[in-house]
């Protein structure tokens, strides 16, 4: 049995035995220089770990994100447009289709679907974009496009209920009075309306995706964050998970600030709103 | 080698483990194994998965594969096993060797001119450094070698090239168990200047060189071109790619992205592969020198009752479990201590008997009904502390939660990555554990090892203290005839199941796929040899 010499010993090094508020100002000094402690279980730096997964993480989300945003608005807005046609009821087939399908069965669907057809799997380790990015973006490219489609899903169909509503408005009757051309209608005086609450949820499944892809990461061998959270979590590594943790609350808190930059850019009433 | 000087009782040894190799099996599905003969051609990385990741590099602390798996490449041991010719041994770092008449002496002759990866030169001091460090590990040293190395009694070093182990004890197995995979020769100097750097740390004088290991995806190695066995390795290099996911290792192995795994694969899965690769890959196999078992600890209540042990080990129907789970995990024979078919093992006929393995099992649970009630716990609940390989750990795993629920205990299975379920294990923090008995050879000293006492042997999760056993197995260890020691593995055995600190529950079946491609790789009933990867090469 380990001894309570050995225990306190233990929480010296560990800086335990200190008062909270002590350990908690150190703590925020170490993370405002990046120096998080080192890992309880592989005794290397916090922030080594992370970063070693952190650049693949981060890719996969901007990669799903580009795919999500290029599918979604044009689907969403025809969809809109097209409202309670045979093209709606399309469009909202395959975003239903997005909802209900986990990201992880379509990443499988996909690999055996390479298998069958191609005899060909994506690289299972991962190469930095910079060094090769053939190889990085042949091995990416399936996780963003498995995840990318359920986010897709999401985001088309908030575009697709804004631009519905947007329609409605009087400005919108009064562009058309004016004579306005029906596409410069929609591209100038709905679209911009319409995109401010698809921005929102761009922004928050972007975040999401900082640590919550751990099943699809399995899925393609994928050596990601959300894969070392869980390891992290499985392995007591309390320095790990804190710093995980603190990680993706800083991701949700740039990203809400990024989208409201935007909401600025895109909508003069708030950015003009203090004058 | 002095093969004269080798005494009755090493000769009847090695007729029993070359009878036990034998009845191993090694089987194929392919006419044309991996170690078959054709001119090695030179060239080419080697990728094949390895399905855990190692919780550190140091193999003297180690009993999972994962370590050797990863680490083997690197380093060299004073002997190995020839598995052309399982199980003789041949030199590694040992140009030649010399054993005594009597056992007492073991002295090795070391190949001359071998350095380090970082460019020292190897002398027997490294070697004498290294098996101090197994046989006696200095303080904050973790070594699962110890009870292995029991009987040495001094190592001497007369000159740089040689190397004199004197025994306390003779020990029939020795010679064998100088050929461990896991006794990797580590350089003095780095030892001295820090004895646990192995841990983190690689320097060794093997085929390969390291290369990079990034934490959750993989290792690396290149040719080592100062390796001491002329003309080896073939390959430039080998990538172990770390894959827990037997789906995602599956695939990979189907698209040609690892073109092995050598730990093993579950009877569904090799179908798999056979059916949609056809003759692009290579099945073969064998028995595994593996035993799966379900250890108790000791040190907490209720499992210091030897009533509530002996009831959770009878409530197991093994028969019934080696048939079902042999369709669907690496499982297959239901034995004693000793691998089942293995010159020491119980026979069949005797193991029907023995409680635990006899085919009623409503009579052997309500025995253990009727324990567990005499015990006071008729409602035991407790925690199943397991590994998160799904083979064959998971498995094996639901299957005991439901042989327990039959005598209305109540588990919950909780599965771990390796390295926590092996912290897990060494430190005693958990009530009851699927363990494994990680064997290279059929030798019942090594085997039962693991049944010594905890301050003899840490590998016994279960850290209960017995003397007779302690006493059995020395006398065993020590006792050259066959019969006589036979009789004395079968009272070693029968104390360990009536007291049922640990018991076995089924042993394993190994099935390893390879791609056509891959050479000179060699089949065992262990998984822990031949992992060098010094004569494989890629015909392609």
């Amino acid at each position: 049995m380990v001894t309570q010499e050995t225990i306190d010993a233990e929480r010296a090094r560990l800086g335990l035995d200190r008062p909270l508020g002590v350990q908690f100002a150190d703590w925020m000094v170490g993370l405002v220089t990046l120096d998080l402690g080192k890992s309880m279980w592989t005794d290397r730096p916090v922030t080594e770990e992370i970063g070693l997964r952190l650049e693949l993480t981060m890719q996969v989300a901007i990669m799903a994100t580009i795919f999500a945003v290029l599918i979604a608005i044009p689907l969403g807005t025809i969809s809109a447009l097209f409202k309670d046609t045979w093209v709606d009821y399309a469009v909202r087939l395959i975003t239903i289709a997005g909802l209900a399908v986990p990201s992880f069965w379509l990443g499988m669907i996909i690999i055996l679907a390479l298998l069958y057809w191609f005899n060909w799997l994506p690289p299972i380790t991962y190469t930095p974009i910079y060094v090769d990015p053939v190889a990085n973006i042949s091995q990416l490219i399936w996780p963003a496009l498995a995840v990318g489609y359920r986010y897709s899903a999401v985001v088309a169909r908030m575009v697709r209920s804004s631009i519905v509503e947007v329609m409605k408005e009087d400005y919108i009757r009064t562009a058309r009075a004016k004579g306005v051309f029906e596409k410069l209608v929609v591209a100038r005086h709905a679209m911009r309306n319409a995109l401010l609450p698809a921005i929102t949820v761009i922004g928050l499944e972007f975040a999401f995706l900082i640590g919550g892809l751990v099943v699809t990461e399995q899925v393609f061998n994928l050596n990601g964050l959300g894969k070392l959270f869980v390891q992290a979590v499985s392995r007591n590594d309390f320095t790990l998970i804190q710093a995980i943790v603190m990680l993706i609350a800083v991701v949700f808190i740039v990203t809400n600030l990024i989208v409201d930059l935007l909401y600025a850019l895109f909508d003069p009433r708030i950015r003009l709103g203090g004058k | 080698m002095n093969q004269n000087h080798l005494s009755f009782g090493r000769r009847q040894f090695l007729q029993t483990t070359a009878l036990a190799a034998a009845t191993a099996g090694l089987g194929l599905y392919d006419a044309s194994p991996a170690s078959a003969q054709a001119a090695p051609k030179r060239g080419g990385n080697f990728t094949f998965a390895i399905s855990a990741e190692t919780p550190h590099y140091d193999a003297h602390g180690s009993d999972t594969f994962a370590t050797l798996h990863f680490g083997a490449p690197f380093y060299s041991t004073l002997l190995q096993f020839n598995l052309a010719d399982y199980p003789k041994v041949k030199g590694d770092l040992a140009a030649s060797w010399d054993v005594a008449a009597d056992l007492m002496t073991y002295t090795f002759k070391l190949t001359p001119n071998v350095t380090f990866h970082d460019g020292t030169a190897l002398t027997s001091a490294d070697v004498k450094a290294t098996y101090d460090r197994m046989r006696n590990p200095p303080t904050g040293v973790v070594s699962t070698r110890q009870a292995t190395f029991i009987d040495i009694d001094a190592i001497e070093t007369p000159d740089p090239l040689t190397v004199v182990f004197k025994m306390k004890n003779p020990n029939p197995a020795m010679l064998e168990h100088f050929a461990s995979p896991w006794n990797w020769i580590y350089a003095a100097k780095d030892l001295a200047a820090n004895p646990n750097g192995p841990r983190t740390a690689i320097n060794g004088t093997g085929p390969f060189r390291f290369g990079e290991h990034v934490r959750g995806s993989h290792i690396t190695g290149a040719r080592n071109d100062k390796y001491f066995r002329q003309g080896r390795p073939y390959l430039d290099g080998f990538r172990g790619v770390f894959m827990t996911q037997p789906a995602a290792m599956m695939n990979a192995l189907q698209g040609g992205q690892v073109l092995a795994e050598f730990r093993g694969i579950s009877p569904a899965e090799r179908d798999r592969l056979v059916q949609v690769m056809g003759d692009r890959v290579r099945i073969e196999e064998s028995s595994w020198t593996l035993n799966l078992m379900v250890v108790f600890n000791t040190e907490k209540k209720p499992f210091d009752d030897v009533r509530v042990r002996r009831a959770l080990h009878l409530a197991i129907d093994r028969r019934a479990g080696a048939q079902g789970l042999a369709r669907t995990a690496t499982l297959r024979d239901a034995g004693g201590l000793i691998r089942p078919g293995s010159p020491f093992a119980m026979k069949d006929e005797d193991l029907l008997k023995v409680p635990g393995f006899g085919r009623d099992i409503a009579a052997a649970r309500n025995e253990a009904r009727r324990l567990l009630r005499e015990a006071g716990v008729p409602n035991l609940t407790f925690v199943l502390h397991n590994r998160n390989l799904a083979q064959p750990y998971t498995p094996a795993g639901i299957f005991l939660v439901d042989q327990w629920r039959q005598i209305g205990v109540n588990v919950e299975h909780r599965q771990s990555e390796t390295s926590p379920y092996l912290a897990g294990m060494s430190s005693g923090n958990f009530d009851v554990a699927v363990d494994f008995s990680n064997l290279f050879m059929d030798e019942p000293s090594l085997a039962l090892a693991k049944y010594l006492s905890f301050n003899k042997a840490p590998e016994n999760r279960s850290r209960a203290i017995d003397a007779e056993m302690d006493r059995l197995y020395a006398a065993q260890s020590r006792e050259r005839d066959f019969q006589k020691r036979f009789d004395l593995i079968r009272q070693f055995e029968k104390r360990a199941l009536d007291q049922a600190y640990q018991v076995p529950l089924l042993w394993w079946h190994r099935i390893v796929p390879t791609h056509r491609t891959v050479m000179g790789w060699q089949m065992s009933p262990s998984h822990n040899l031949g992992q060098d990867l010094a004569d494989v090469w890629l015909n392609t």
